[in-house]
């Protein structure tokens, strides 16, 4: 007989499958978002690229337009575009779930933690890009 | 509707088989009939060594969590006419071990809850004489939710870190370790925050949400844990830019 | 007492990366790797784009912007790792890979800012 441990390793154990995520529809939503990290790198190496390009050059820069304009290219950062509004999303919408914020002794509802954010983010695209295209 | 619905239900005994096996036994379809009235129509009246946990059939105790068609659940507060015509494939509750039929190991469960000291701590003991520790409701509402946990286990089922990583403390215990955090009459959040701060304690959490949403009385433990992971993080941040603050 | 995890660092990164990520990465990767390229905005000229990373505020948006997010990346893409391949055994190399390729990025990041003329 096995002798008494303070937790035995009695009982039958499965061991989690690798693709334990495709089982439920929430955990393959969770790897998308996780995965959208992924993206979020691509897009700053991109810009690396894009920012040397400017420092090298009109021809450069122009090489680099070419280079984007590839539909290989063009189809990941279209992919990429998806991801990373799916990150938006999901990370304003989370967000308030760390937050707890309380006024008046009471939980303020998450929608109004998220919903400020959705604001800043408009705002800040906005002016980011009449900054870029007021020329 | 039917009169009958097929159950398929694991059976596993440790000393004959070598791994689970379902088997399929037809009960009553009645319609307020729930899963646990089904396992108990079986073990009556059909085959008496199937054998579960059960206690108040109200759901308050926590006992008789189970897997019903891969989703955990409290068996007696799933209705059979829920998944009508069926069949039901009821088997034990996913990520412990098993240890005969429905019945799971949770001593690590266990283990992980004493761990995070969840009973309230003081540093200073009033006297009798003074009286009771007075708490405002709204200092009651900060930690309310928190506390609601009957400790059913579904959001440990429900959390893929917790199957993967075996040194996850897992939803309930982080929820009601918060939930003493936040009591205005504890005074032990430094001493748990050594034991929670270890890195296996609380970061193996990546925000799955699922614990969440399976857990049947709405406790939240993903909202506890990531809570938890701010108020660590502002504690980290004191204790580097003003090492000098003592304890 | 056992000595506290230093997670809550990487935390606060990661934190700090998402935030900058939704807020900043849609509308800069929508313009400058969609909308310019392919004409459906006319973009701006090459002398304007390079003005505006000349400026010191330019080059501080851009650092921001590709620093915070690798570390986003890093923090997120580990934990993908451990759980998704189940490597968590093999974590001094995951963790190497993925905060090691954020430090060198922001090196990167930081040389290539700092050239800009």
């Amino acid at each position: 007989m096995a002798t008494y441990t303070e937790y035995p390793p009695r009982g039958y154990r499965v061991r989690m499958s690798t693709y334990w995520w495709l089982g439920k529809w929430p955990y393959l939503k969770f790897i998308l978002r996780e995965l959208s990290s992924i993206f979020v790198a691509w897009f700053v190496v991109e810009t690396l690229m894009l920012i040397k390009a400017l420092s090298d050059g009109l021809l450069a820069y122009a090489e680099f337009q070419q280079f984007l304009q590839n539909p290989i290219v063009v189809a990941l950062n279209v992919i990429s575009l998806c991801f990373i509004v799916f990150h938006t999303i999901t990370w304003f919408n989370l967000a308030p779930k760390a937050m707890a914020v309380r006024m008046g002794g009471k939980r303020v509802p998450d929608v109004l933690i998220a919903g400020p954010n959705y604001v800043a983010w408009v705002v800040v695209s906005a002016a980011v890009a009449w900054l870029v295209l007021r020329g | 509707m039917a009169d009958k619905i097929a159950l398929e239900v694991t059976r596993f005994s440790p000393e004959r088989d070598k791994e689970p096996r379902l088997a399929t036994y037809e009960v009553p379809l009645r319609k307020e009939w729930v899963v646990l009235d089904a396992l108990n129509y079986v073990k009556d009246k059909v085959d008496g060594s199937l054998s579960f946990r059960w206690s108040c059939r109200m759901g308050v105790c926590g006992s008789c969590g189970m897997m019903v068609n891969g989703e955990p659940k409290l068996t007696c507060a799933t209705f059979l006419t829920d998944y009508a015509p069926g069949p039901v494939r009821v088997e034990p509750l996913k990520n412990f071990p098993v240890m005969r039929d429905l019945i799971v190991e949770i001593s690590d469960f266990l283990a992980k809850l004493t761990k995070v000291k969840p009973w309230i701590i003081r540093k200073d003991e009033k006297p009798l004489s003074e009286g009771e520790y007075l708490q405002t409701p709204e200092q009651l509402d900060t930690y309310k939710q928190f506390s609601m946990c009957i400790n059913c286990l579904l959001c440990y089922a429900a959390c893929p870190v917790y199957g993967l990583d075996p040194l996850f403390s897992g939803p309930a215990a982080l929820a009601l370790a918060q939930r003493y955090n936040m009591d205005s009459r504890d005074q032990g959040t430094d001493e748990r925050m050594d034991i929670l701060s270890q890195h296996d304690g609380i970061w193996g959490c990546t925000f799955v949400g699922e614990c969440t949403e399976v857990c049947p009385k709405h406790v939240d433990p993903a909202g506890a844990i990531q809570q938890y992971k701010l108020t660590a993080t502002k504690e980290w941040m004191k204790s580097m830019l003003m090492p000098w603050k003592g304890k | 007492m056992a000595k506290r995890s230093n997670e809550p660092l990487l935390w606060v990164l990661f934190s700090a990366g998402g935030v900058v990520a939704a807020l900043l990465i849609p509308v800069n990767l929508f313009l400058f790797f969609l909308a310019f390229p392919l004409g459906w905005i006319d973009a701006p000229t090459y002398e304007t784009l390079l003005s505006l990373i000349q400026h010191p505020l330019g080059k501080l948006y851009l650092l921001v912007l590709c620093t915070l997010p690798l570390f986003h990346w890093a923090h997120r893409f580990r934990y993908t790792l451990y759980d998704g391949l189940q490597i968590k055994h093999l974590d001094e190399l995951v963790n190497t890979f993925c905060y090691g390729g954020a430090i060198v990025g922001t090196a990167v990041a930081a040389y290539l800012i700092w050239r800009i003329p």
